[in-house]
């Protein structure tokens, strides 16, 4: 693997976790529990799909075929996606949807604060502008994780059921592989595992204040990052989000 | 026809209005980070706000138009991502008309010195977004009245 090819893989896993994220969050646009909360979820949405066509764009011209940020968030398939399996998760109820964006959200903030003083500056600009916008992001749904958790009998279970059900796809974030090796030599981006310690203490901070209890096995589910196999979700999440594409090839405005 | 300077253009700039709170202009907004000319070529550099903004492509093509109207026909707008965009930028010019608009202009406190509306102290905060990105959501606890407040970061 040369370092370019190294470099594009870390920029698909960058510019998938946040088109995948940002197309799942995007489904709750019309339908949230309360009008604050739609907003709320359509603008970190839209910031999420923002920053894919910053890290695509330069994945496009990394790999140098040409290609576009379009192109490659809707001309590839299921097995060409490196995003990680937690956002490809599906919505659940609004609990679980909250649970998902905190749990990468902290993943994210951490990860943007290290890439800012990437080697490559192309790669630090755009942290530094996603993550201003991730702070935002995390600040908001720390404090709903903490706002449900530590709520009614109901809210704290729905929460409880949801961190339970999605920390087996925390552990994938942090899983280091040979693109990884190869990004860290270069100065490009930090070994994810690195990046464990800190995210521990971050999430352990809002689940106790949230009242919520981490499950103890670290078991994790992994294959988004590498492509070698994701949920049965991906597929289906790209039927919608690819159809205009899938039924006009070439289409444009 | 002459070339027109700099400091004209950006006189020019400063009348395109931000299509999404019209009563500031791009210049206001401190998304326009440099105006130049390359040889006959005006090189107007422009730095998005929100990764995701949809008013971002309005705002460039709102720029060509103005400048095409004052006979300017090559333009090349460049988009430049760092440094990062910051409200810090904006103007105090524009500051002061959000207010008069009933925006809450950024404070470096996280939150609005004062209610738009009413000019009270006692606000709280309803949501961390609002209508558009750069916008959170707060209301009044004496006038009772919602507003937006312009986010600073």
């Amino acid at each position: 693997m040369t370092r370019d090819e190294a470099f594009f893989q870390f920029l698909l896993r960058m510019g998938d976790n946040t088109l995948i994220l940002g197309h799942r969050v995007s489904e709750w646009c019309g339908h949230a529990p309360v009008l604050e909360e739609d907003i709320a979820l359509a603008n970190t949405a839209l910031d999420l799909i923002g920053q894919t066509q910053m890290w695509l764009g330069l994945a496009g011209e990394v790999q140098g075929e040409g290609k576009s940020a379009d192109d490659l968030a809707f001309l590839r398939d299921v097995w060409d996606f490196r995003n990680a399996l937690l956002c490809e998760m599906p919505n659940g109820d609004f609990g679980q949807t909250i649970m998902r964006q905190f749990l990468f959200d902290a993943w994210h903030s951490i990860m943007l604060g290290r890439l800012m003083t990437s080697s490559d500056e192309r790669v630090a600009a755009i942290a530094a502008k996603a993550s201003k916008e991730v702070a935002y992001h995390l600040e908001r749904s720390g404090d709903t994780v903490v706002g449900l958790g530590d709520g009614t009998d109901e809210s704290h279970q729905r929460m409880q059921d949801a961190l339970d059900y999605l920390y087996p796809y925390v552990g994938e974030l942090f899983a280091s592989d040979d693109v990884d090796a190869e990004m860290a030599a270069a100065g490009i981006a930090p070994d994810p595992s690195g990046l464990r310690e800190e995210y521990d203490a971050l999430v352990g901070r809002v689940l106790d204040e949230a009242t919520l209890t981490l499950p103890k096995s670290r078991f994790a589910h992994k294959g988004g990052r590498t492509g070698q196999m994701h949920t049965e979700h991906l597929g289906h999440l790209l039927t919608q989000m690819q159809w205009l594409q899938r039924a006009y090839p070439g289409a444009s405005w | 026809m002459p070339q027109p300077s700099v400091e004209q253009v950006w006189e020019w700039l400063d009348a395109v209005p931000d299509p999404e709170i019209p009563v500031i202009s791009v210049v206001d907004l401190g998304i326009v980070r440099e105006v130049e000319w390359q040889d006959d070529m005006l090189v107007v550099s422009v730095t998005p706000t929100y990764s995701g903004c949809p008013a971002t492509s309005v705002i460039s093509m709102d720029i060509e138009t103005a400048l095409r109207d004052h006979g300017v026909d090559k333009i090349k707008l460049q988009t430049r991502i760092a440094p990062a965009w910051t409200t810090d930028w904006l103007s105090e010019k524009g500051r002061a008309r959000l207010e008069e608009y009933g925006i809450a202009p950024p404070q470096a406190a996280g939150g609005p010195e004062k209610c738009p509306h009413c000019g009270s102290k006692a606000v709280e905060k309803v949501s961390q977004f609002g209508s558009t990105p750069c916008k959170a959501h707060w209301r009044c606890k004496d006038c009772l009245e919602p507003f937006d407040y312009f986010k600073c970061i």
